[in-house]
């Protein structure tokens, strides 16, 4: 069982509010990603549910009880740092037995476990070295180990993809997705990668300044995002926002389109502009575009092929059914 | 940032030592302050309260300020102040602190530089010169007034006989030289062994992009080098300052503040404990205690700085 | 990197530096060969070096004359008592600071660190008074504790910049993994910090193993240790050579042992972390 609530859950250091009371309910088996700016109080709101943190006001609540004053330890969640945190002196089997150690569970049982956990991290040939002598992603693996063998009610992540180069990052989010498929235990992971939360996540909640901005599965988010904050946030490359003549023919302060949801045409269209940089992904093209009342640049997703160069003209439409349009105060009108 | 749990374990694991360090400084130096204000010749037959009355009374005396010792005002600091071998005292101590600080620093450097160069036996080297600071400072100072500096059986003496001169009675005839020699002796290992580790932490990529630029060996000495030693000077300056300000034994040991080599921690130690007017040595003991304090602000700058890191 | 450089650069920089080091080792050198020599050979002129008669029979005489066991003694206990004791004070504070710091922990390390730059000379007369109203005048355990409070604020300043250098979030998947607070400093920070807490001994053992106030000045018979042994060759011993040399030998020897391996430590010790 995993179900974790946050009721008005508040965070000072000192006389500087990092979170405001926000609520959040996290449900059982789901994989929640907190995403946001670096900042925006994501590792905070994960150290205060592990109890690294205490909270300055508010409750936590774990599968029903209140364990805002529960010591870290006895609140039943395992935490995946950043730095994976692998105790150096320790070999891979004493780090992940360590904290069944402490709970002095027995022997034979502590055994089977970190054997389990092994065959299932890909660790039994380096259980007897030492952190020291692993590579990123090994590491990265023990720390996972440390976590499962507790059989906690929730795994709490830290940026733990941050330290890995970029393709050992794709294989390890993998990894972390197959592992909540095979143990449907609650997962919350923090990061500031985008990607990663759409992803991974079966739930995303995006933050700024400690703010709760939006709660959604991720394509939600990618769809309807509530305010011109999430919008830019969510997708890669991130949507144009628009603003002046172009909005206000919307009825809107801001509006918003995705580069992929752009046509481009060299000879009719809706704006016109002059090709800046294209970015020739094979799969696809960025191009940005400059000369567009409102939005400077002016990014489109185009295909692989389109053979467009520095200066040269071409015009945009934008696709009416995804076009996003917000208010003054930056909400999404439905 | 952490929990309010670990905050209280951590103030009562932190407790016992701050108390002890603030009993250490606080009992001794009211105990400093108390006195200097007070006329107290034990060899003369001032007492505190009556002796053998064990050490509740001692403590009732301390609480109320020695209510048996007469109290005279500024008079020992005055008189102290006054008196010739404070003028001296200062004096001495100055050319020994000055003397040892510019022989180490400057020598330091230059040694710390050589070891910085590619060598056979490198290590070897580093333990040789670094040697001396490991050596305690009673038998520094015998081995070179016995062994080196003795005018008729002294290594020194053997070797200007050599070259028909005649012997030096080095700590007599050139007292302040000398001291300062063996002084320096065991402080230029410390300077050298923190410039070398500052040298050694000066990236190399700055030095050939600063050769790439054209500067030349001393160019780039003077404008890459040094400045980045700098700070590591200054530390080297500020930390042998509060070590050299208490220079004891090695004067204790060679001249015994004889032929005007009497600094002012030596002074004050013969008022305190050789003619035992305490009263006198107390007011000496604030003023040396006041000295060491205005170095010890800007040590205390530099490395509060280093904190913030 | 550095770059390469010829040979007879590097030659020529061995034998400068080589020179040097011998140069500065030379009164060490001089007095350990000096006491295997006899009292005649001893201040001979010219100077012997190397090939004379080695002999023993001064380490037996200084031994049989003054004790030197006694003393040596006194050293080991003062200097390893107040070190030991120093440690066992300071890792819970340097652990405190290290990893719970607050506002004041900035403040309060300088406090510290304050207390060590004291004149030692400024506040003679008062430790003798207490030691004198205690009853402790010429007690090593008295010394013990003396030179652990001059000490400790090194002792905490070179264990929190150790301690400093251990990634919190050990600590705190520790605790996560729950480990309580004895746990933590037992099979976490402890192993970890070894190194550190072992050079910390080290050099402070060093220290006060050489001080020479304190035990200059506190002790006369029964709690002198080496220190204050060799100021008693200052005179009229000191002029046979010999035996001044077997007893410094004694005296420096285990220390210049000890102190070889702590060099790298001594650095950081001695500047309180400000070089590195």
């Amino acid at each position: 069982m995993g179900r974790i609530t946050l009721q008005k859950v508040q965070k000072k250091f000192g006389d500087v509010e990092v979170i405001p009371p926000l609520d959040l309910e996290i449900n059982d088996g789901e994989f929640v990603v907190f995403v946001g700016p670096s900042g925006c109080g994501k590792s905070t709101l994960l150290r205060l549910i592990a109890g690294l943190e205490d909270v300055s006001g508010g409750q936590i609540n774990i599968d029903g009880e209140d364990a805002t004053m529960v010591p870290p330890a006895k609140r039943k969640l395992a935490m995946v740092f950043q730095s994976y945190a692998l105790y150096p002196h320790m070999t891979v089997r004493k780090n992940i037995a360590f904290p069944m150690r402490m709970a002095k569970m027995d022997p034979a049982e502590q055994n089977k476990r970190i054997e389990n956990a092994a065959a299932a991290l890909n660790l039994t040939d380096y259980l007897d070295r030492r952190p020291g002598q692993l590579s990123g992603g090994q590491r990265q693996r023990v720390a996972i180990g440390r976590a499962i063998v507790r059989e906690p009610a929730a795994f709490l992540f830290d940026e733990p993809l941050s330290n890995l180069d970029a393709a050992l990052r794709v294989g390890m989010r993998m990894e972390i997705g197959e592992l909540h498929k095979k143990l449907d235990t609650t997962m919350i992971y923090v990061t500031h990668d985008q990607v990663e939360a759409m992803t991974m996540a079966d739930k995303i909640v995006v933050l700024r300044a400690g703010h709760i901005e939006q709660v959604g599965s991720p394509l939600e988010l990618y769809r309807t995002p509530r305010n011109t904050f999430v919008a830019g946030f969510i997708g890669s490359p991130k949507m144009n926002l628009i603003e002046g003549a172009a909005a206000a023919e919307h009825n809107a302060q801001t509006i918003g389109i995705r580069p992929e949801h752009l046509d481009v045409s060299t000879t009719a269209g809706k704006w016109e502009g002059t090709v800046g940089v294209a970015e020739h992904l094979g799969s696809d093209t960025f191009i940005h575009i400059h000369g567009i009342e409102g939005c400077d640049p002016m990014t489109v997703r185009a295909g692989g092929e389109v053979s467009v160069k520095h200066g040269d003209t071409v015009f945009l439409t934008p696709q009416a059914e995804h076009l996003h349009r917000f208010d003054a105060e930056g909400l999404r009108i439905a | 940032m952490a929990t309010q749990s670990s905050r209280s374990a951590a103030r009562i694991m932190m407790a016992p030592a701050v108390f002890l360090l603030l009993v250490w400084m606080l009992v001794p130096l009211s105990l400093t302050l108390i006195l200097s204000f007070k006329r107290f010749l034990p060899l003369r037959g001032d007492r505190i309260g009556e002796r053998g009355d064990g050490f509740g009374d001692f403590l009732l005396d301390y609480i109320t300020g020695f209510p048996t010792l007469d109290w005279v005002g500024f008079q020992n600091f005055a008189s102290f102040a006054s008196s010739g071998a404070f003028a001296d005292a200062v004096v001495t101590t100055l050319v020994i602190v000055g003397g040892v600080l510019a022989v180490s620093v400057i020598f330091g450097i230059l040694l710390a530089m050589l070891l910085d160069q590619p060598m056979w036996g490198q290590g070897v080297v580093r333990i040789l010169v670094i040697a001396p600071f490991f050596v305690m400072p009673t038998v520094s100072a015998l081995v070179w007034k016995n062994m080196f500096m003795d005018p008729t059986n002294g290594l020194f003496s053997h070797l200007w006989r050599a070259f028909g001169a005649d012997p030096v009675v080095w700590l007599s005839d050139v007292p302040m030289f000398s001291l300062i020699l063996i002084i320096s002796w065991q402080w230029l290992p410390f300077a050298t062994l923190i410039l070398l580790t500052a040298f050694q932490s000066l990236d190399s990529e700055q030095l050939e992009a600063a050769e790439m630029d054209g500067a030349g060996p001393f160019a780039r000495f003077f404008f890459i080098a040094l400045p980045h030693l700098s700070r590591a000077i200054t530390i080297v300056i500020l930390i042998q300052t509060i070590f050299l300000l208490a220079v004891f034994a090695e004067i204790f040991v060679t001249t015994g503040g004889a032929f005007g080599t009497r600094t002012l921690t030596y002074l004050i130690y013969q008022r305190v404990l050789e003619s035992q007017n305490i009263g006198l040595g107390s007011a000496g003991g604030v003023y040396a205690i006041i000295l060491a304090n205005i170095v010890a602000i800007f040590l205390m700058r530099i490395v509060g700085k280093n904190l913030d890191r | 990197m550095a770059r390469a450089v010829t040979t007879p650069r590097k030659a020529l920089n061995t034998a400068i530096a080589w020179t040097i080091g011998i140069l500065i080792f030379f009164p060490i050198l001089w007095t350990v060969l000096t006491s295997f020599k006899t009292e005649a050979e001893a201040i001979a002129n010219p100077p012997v070096f190397l090939f004379f008669d080695w002999t023993l029979e001064n380490y037996g005489v200084v031994q049989e004359r003054s004790n030197y066991m006694r003393f040596l003694w006194n050293s080991v206990i003062i200097a390893g008592g107040s070190t030991i004791l120093g440690i066992i004070i300071a890792v819970p504070a340097a652990w405190s600071m290290a990893f719970v710091p607050s506002k004041r922990t900035k403040d309060i390390l300088l406090w510290m660190l304050s207390t060590k730059m004291l004149p030692a000379v400024g506040v003679l007369y008062p430790i003798y008074l207490l030691c004198i109203e205690l009853g402790v005048l010429d007690n090593r355990y008295a010394l013990v504790v003396i030179l652990m409070l001059i000490n400790l604020p090194i002792i905490v300043w070179m264990l929190y910049t150790y301690f400093r250098e251990i990634p919190g979030e050990i600590l705190e998947a520790a605790r996560m993994d729950g480990a309580s607070l004895k746990d933590e400093l037992l099979y976490v920070l402890t192993p970890m910090a070894v190194p550190g807490i072992a050079s910390t001994l080290l050099l402070n053992f060093i220290l006060a193993w050489n001080e020479a106030f304190w035990t200059l000045n506190l002790t006369s018979v029964d709690a002198a240790p080496l220190t204050a042994f060799i100021a008693s060759y200052s005179s009229p011993e000191g002029l046979f050579f010999a035996k001044l040399s077997a007893a410094s030998t004694m005296a420096i020897a285990p220390i210049l042992i000890l102190g070889w391996f702590s060099q790298k430590q001594l650095v950081r010790g001695l500047t309180f972390g400000a070089v590195k």
